[in-house]
């Protein structure tokens, strides 16, 4: 059994966008905030801490997950991918990324990380997802700018496109 | 927010587990998949002394075909059942339920037992699990007993289930063939409930339930005039006010839903 005290850090091994690190988290510390503060990948963006905006919705072991619904010791061992995963080491978009980009599908962007990874697990699983799919999937994120419309094209356009 | 601090345990077996719970009763907290309990935590709504994470025994994540009873452990994802290949024809009110059930990304971690262990008054899969009259297996160190759903929600997030009791598994009877309906109004697609309907046909008659009028879900068998019978039965519910309705609000709702569900059913019977 794995046990750790409240004022004790456990060390927390995982694997963050292909690469095995460990760091130390007490355990009533966030994913959000082991991710952004401890790990340095703040691409994950932490909205309302309650599991209502998906700003922070990152990949666990490739399930689109809520990074502020989870504590960073329960991630341990697995693997979390992140925004900063999706595009080429030379900068180049991904083709879901692209197509946001063709789309306006962003405004001020906060909301882009979380959204990005929800399809990026979502396309994977029903890659020539429907209108309606697509809407449904998005019904678990808020956008403040682009009233939806913009996105919902992007990822129309990326549905296929998206191994 | 934050949630308080809180000492962590994650158990290998379900006995260490209910092991766990002994020593700590009321302040112990179970972590399945924590859609339920990390938000209320974040918010400082509740506080734990011990946190006990159980997502990670294989014991508690499968689902088993019973024969009459479908059988669903506590680490079980909601999406994990949703998207099982037997559950249309097995338990065809669950499938027709799912859908509303959170969004997506809640689906993926969120799990059948929490959802109904949360017991929140129009919630879905509670409303599931008493119109079809599942129940609820309850373990702890004395051993393991077995309640029917509707002896098991007393009241709004209130259920009988003892401070050193784990929620192993739930089961839902096995309905193949029956006409189902299910649906509810809510603010945004996939949040609570407003008010939720679910209905099913069975030997006795049409199974009804609603979700969002009282503490917990309520439940009647209806036959002949339905109109009649949800206008009466509404008018004896009390509802509850929210910010998002009133009692007159809900009754409405439920008034106007009722019969639209109740019809579906009896078509999908055919």
């Amino acid at each position: 059994m794995r046990r750790v005290n409240r004022d004790e850090r456990a060390r927390i091994a995982l694997t963050l966008n292909g690469r095995k690190l460990a760091a130390e988290a007490e355990p009533r510390m966030l994913l959000s905030d082991f991710v952004r503060h401890v790990l340095g990948a703040t691409g994950t963006h932490v909205g309302c801490e309650h599991g209502v905006c998906g700003a922070c919705t990152v990949l666990i072991d490739g399930v689109a997950t809520r990074s502020c619904l989870m504590l960073a010791v329960q991630a341990e061992g697995r693997e979390v991918r992140t925004v900063e995963s999706l595009a080429a080491s030379d900068g180049k978009l991904n083709p879901l990324q692209q197509a946001f980009r063709n789309n306006h599908a962003l405004q001020c962007g906060f909301c882009t990380p979380g959204i990005l990874m929800s399809f990026t697990d979502y396309l994977a699983r029903n890659p020539h997802a429907s209108r309606d799919e697509i809407c449904d999937v998005l019904s678990g994120h808020l956008c403040r700018c682009t009233g939806y419309a913009g996105i919902v094209a992007a990822v129309e356009e990326a549905a296929g496109k998206v191994k | 927010m934050k949630p308080r601090p809180f000492d962590y345990a994650r158990p290998d077996t379900v006995e260490e587990a209910v092991e766990l719970l002994a020593e700590y009763g009321d302040d112990a907290r179970i972590l399945a998949g924590g859609q339920s309990l990390l938000p209320m935590l974040n918010l400082r709504l509740v506080e734990a002394r011990v946190i006990v994470d159980i997502a990670r025994i294989a014991e508690l994540d499968a689902i088993r075909d019973r024969g009459d009873m479908i059988e669903i452990g506590a680490a079980v994802t909601q999406n994990k059942l949703m998207s099982w290949p037997q559950l249309q024809k097995k338990v065809p009110l669950l499938a027709a339920a799912f859908p509303f059930v959170g969004h997506f990304q809640t689906r993926n971690r969120g799990t059948v037992c929490g959802s109904i262990a949360h017991a929140d008054p129009s919630s879905e899969l509670p409303l599931t699990l008493a119109v079809l009259g599942g129940e609820v297996v309850l373990r702890s160190k004395r051993g393991t007993r077995t309640l029917p759903a509707s002896e098991f929600q007393i009241e709004m997030m209130t259920t009988a289930r003892e401070t050193d009791e784990l929620i192993a598994a739930v089961r839902f009877p096995v309905g193949e063939g029956q006409g189902v309906a299910f649906d509810e109004v809510a603010r945004r697609h996939g949040d609570f409930a407003i008010v939720a309907v679910a209905a099913s046909t069975s030997k006795d008659g049409l199974r009804v339930g609603v979700g969002g009028m009282a503490g917990h879900p309520m439940v009647r068998t209806i036959n002949g005039d339905t109109v009649g019978a949800i206008s009466t039965w509404a008018e004896e519910l009390e509802g509850y006010e929210d910010l998002h309705a009133t009692p007159a609000l809900r009754r409405d709702l439920f008034r106007n839903l009722a019969p639209r569900v109740i019809e579906e059913a009896k078509r999908c019977a055919g």
